[in-house]
């Protein structure tokens, strides 16, 4: 080929919701108009990662990147940088620190990172098969039909130390070999891909970005524990996502990497795709059955584990998604490689959304082992606003919090447990001053009530006591046996739930309270919101050495109890207000204060 | 539900009576065999119709021999499935964490205000509903909204009036 330039668009959803798909239309039409098609392609590519500065558009072989792009910079991009060979300065990333605009080199942003899961996206078109080949695809599946015995295959991810990236951490070997030895002729491969947790959507963009590596992966489960079938439960939310599964399978079947008689090796493997409905507790194995059974996604007791008794009562292996995007890499590079990634007990890398009050916030694949700081900081560039760092959010709803006496914290499966926070499939969401602990709790609390299937009473009901005391707090009419009381429940909860959801429920509240007390000390006997995010316990009021009687508070008061005459100091009536804030934002003396 | 199975309903409300779409029936006749077939059916249904139709459940119960029971107990179970019909443009707003952190609420609170209507309720012209919805998977974008699938993020107050202006009469 002779193309001298690519310019890649990514085709994340944060930059589709930002108009990518437009912005690869009129790049391909500048090419055209410049006559320049012969020597730059343009490539919609899976997520880059960088979602908060979106939309992105990398050029290479240079590797600059260019930041919220719009359309009509698309003619600029085109004549300067690919035809005349200079970047456009003017779209060039921000460097977080120093404020230099970066030229050839990668943002800071990337720096610290390492991608082994995300090894794919952003580079290649995942639509085409053909690029994922490029990269060496399917040759570990080749490695595994030809060169390896499914203990081999066992044996390479035993060294490797991989371990699921869903939540508890189980090594992944062992789920194999569970299910290699348990008896039945027919067994079969899930991939989770019910990625429901709020705050998360790393799965995603390695579905979007890369999902013939799924295939692989799920190909090569299937050779060494003996499975046939493979099922890929995905979120009905993500229709990028199942249209380029659907490709991608397709794609496989039509070179014979999925089918009968794979690659000439005798080996049979293939895959469907089962939506989800938007059942949170589809994501615990026993749920994700019975919903692929066509049920109610309600889990049951183990054992029996699904690797002995599974879909349809046979033996099934399940692995996130995160998990599978690590195997073709080990399989080729070798386990002792991965393992040399990382840390001891937790190897190779980790996939994080960073979200929340962050300045650069994004995907991101750090190794094993990267503290905190460096994430929130390095990385993450900061908290925006110049607000205080207040705490990081892990696990989601599952998980819990992480202050700032903690940041140095190398992110491990065990360290984090030691911290009442789980690695979960999650979210990595940071928080600032003005978030209130009792408000996210809420949030989480209620996100476990709504999704809790009722089939147990500890969940069922300890989480609606739970979310009932808790918002008892947030109204400021705590009582003092109120904290032993959360923390009384969510013991129980933890230790007599059927499943992950109701076991681990309580942890938000359980790790705030450890780490956060003061904060619901002064929610319950104070009857005072520090973060004022809990809106009962906020009081407005003008501050009269600063009010120069304009008006405007009165104006925007949409219940009209802000009273005062022209030019005289103006009086918010306590009794009538509903707390909604606009006097606080409208005035432009700071004259209304809160409390 | 011995009831129910009885009476089959007639169209409610005047509408004429829903029948099952030639798409709908080839869709049902290719899955009929498989095990585990009836949310893939169902999520067919909901993409033709929108929402689950009571006379719809009917006919997927008598072709798949799957009790109507069951299938409620199913639609009642998973938060997509809808029982009404929404409004002509469907209003999600993101409630995951970042975009609770960032004001979904507030979001929530102002369609409210404009729509005169609360979550899951058709305004009164039928144009739109709002549903608050679990991540949307664009959380750089928070908070983040979507109007029938078209993803708006960065959201402020202020400019839900122009984004209900778009769809209007659409």
């Amino acid at each position: 080929m002779g193309y001298r330039t690519f310019i890649l668009v990514c085709g994340g959803e944060a930059c589709e919701g930002g108009g990518s798909a437009a912005l690869v239309e009129a790049l391909t039409r500048e090419v055209r108009e410049q006559g320049l098609e012969d020597v730059a392609q343009v490539v919609k590519a899976g997520c880059f990662g960088f979602c908060g500065q979106g939309p992105v558009v990398k050029v290479l072989p240079d590797e600059s990147v260019y930041v919220k792009v719009q359309p009509w910079d698309v003619a600029d991009i085109v004549a300067q940088h690919v035809r005349d060979g200079r970047p456009v300065e003017r779209l060039l990333c921000d460097r977080s620190r120093n404020r230099e605009r970066t030229r050839v080199e990668v943002p800071d942003y990337y720096q610290k990172q390492f991608r082994i899961v995300l090894r794919n996206c952003g580079v290649i078109d995942p639509e085409s098969i053909d690029e994922y080949i490029a990269r060496e695809g399917y040759a570990a599946l080749d490695r595994a039909l030809f060169d390896l015995d499914p203990e081999g295959i066992i044996d390479e991810l035993r060294r490797s130390g991989l371990r699921g990236r869903g939540g508890a951490g189980f090594p992944t070997w062992q789920k194999w070999v569970f299910t290699r030895n348990a008896p039945g002729d027919e067994k079969y491969v899930i991939c989770n891909a019910d990625e429901g947790d709020p705050g998360a959507y790393m799965d995603r963009s390695t579905l979007e970005g890369d999902p013939h590596s799924i295939l692989e992966a799920m190909a090569i489960a299937g050779r060494a524990t003996g499975a046939a079938r493979g099922f890929i439960y995905i979120r009905a939310e993500y229709p990028l996502a199942i249209r380029r599964l659907e490709m991608a399978i397709e794609q496989a079947r039509a070179r014979g990497l999925l089918g009968r008689d794979i690659l000439g090796s005798g080996f049979d493997f293939d895959i469907e795709i089962r939506l989800g409905a938007g059942a949170f507790v589809c994501g615990e194995e026993t749920a994700l059955i019975a919903s692929i059974e066509g049920k109610r996604g309600m889990p049951i007791p183990r054992p029996p584990f699904p690797a002995v008794r599974g879909l349809w009562g046979r033996p099934t292996v399940i692995n996130n998604v995160e998990t599978l995007a690590n195997i073709p890499v080990i399989l080729l590079k070798g386990g002792d490689w991965f393992a040399s990634i990382g840390t001891k007990d937790s190897t190779g890398t980790k996939v994080f959304a960073l979200t929340g009050k962050v300045n650069n916030s994004g995907l991101i694949e750090v190794p094993m082992g990267t503290t905190l700081r460096e994430i929130v900081t390095d990385i993450g560039g900061g908290i925006p606003g110049g607000r205080a760092f207040k705490a990081v959010q892990t696990g989601g709803p599952s998980g819990g919090v992480i202050p700032a006496d903690f940041l140095d914290t190398p992110i491990e499966y065990a360290s984090l447990q030691e911290l009442g926070s789980i690695m979960g499939s999650v979210g990595m969401i940071v928080m600032d001053e003005e978030d209130c602990m009792v408000d996210v709790n809420k949030f989480y609390l209620e996100f476990a009530v709504d999704e809790s299937c009722g089939k147990c009473a500890p969940c069922r009901v300890g989480g609606r006591t739970m979310t009932n005391v808790l918002d008892r707090i947030a109204r400021g009419a705590g009582q003092e046996s109120d904290i032993d009381q959360l923390r009384e429940i969510g013991h129980a909860m933890q230790k007599a739930s059927l499943c992950g959801l109701g076991q681990t429920a309580p942890n938000p509240v359980l790790s705030t309270l450890r780490y956060f007390r003061e904060e619901y000390n002064a929610h319950v006997f104070d009857r005072r919101c520090p973060s004022r995010k809990c809106r009962d316990l906020v009081v407005f009021y003008i501050l009269p050495e600063k009010c120069i009687g304009c008006g405007l508070c009165a104006r925007r008061c949409p219940v009209h109890c802000i009273e005062g005459e022209r030019r005289k100091v103006h009086v918010i009536d306590q009794a009538q207000c509903i707390k909604c804030g606009e006097c606080y934002t409208a005035c432009k003396f700071d004259a209304v204060s809160q409390k | 539900m011995a009831e129910a199975k009885a009476k089959k309903p007639e169209a409610s409300g005047g509408e004429a009576p829903l029948r099952l779409t030639p798409e709908l029936v080839a869709f049902i006749d290719e899955w009929r065999e498989k095990p585990g077939n009836l949310i893939m059916v169902l999520h067919k249904v909901q993409s033709v119709y929108r929402y689950i139709p009571r006379t719809i459940a009917f006919e997927v119960a008598e072709r798949l021999g799957i009790p109507l029971a069951k299938i409620y107990g199913v639609v009642t179970f998973y938060h997509l499935f809808k029982l009404q019909q929404p409004g002509r443009h469907q209003i999600a707003v993101c409630m995951g964490t970042a975009c609770y952190l960032k004001g979904g609420q507030d979001l929530i609170q102002e369609f409210e205000n404009l729509l005169g209507v609360g979550l899951n309720t058709v305004s009164a012209d039928g144009e739109f509903s709002v549903e608050s919805v679990r991540c949307v998977g664009c959380c750089g974008l928070a908070p983040v909204l979507t109007v029938d699938g078209e993803t708006f993020g960065k959201v402020t107050k202020e400019q839900l009036p122009d984004i209900l202006a778009k769809y209007r009469g659409a």
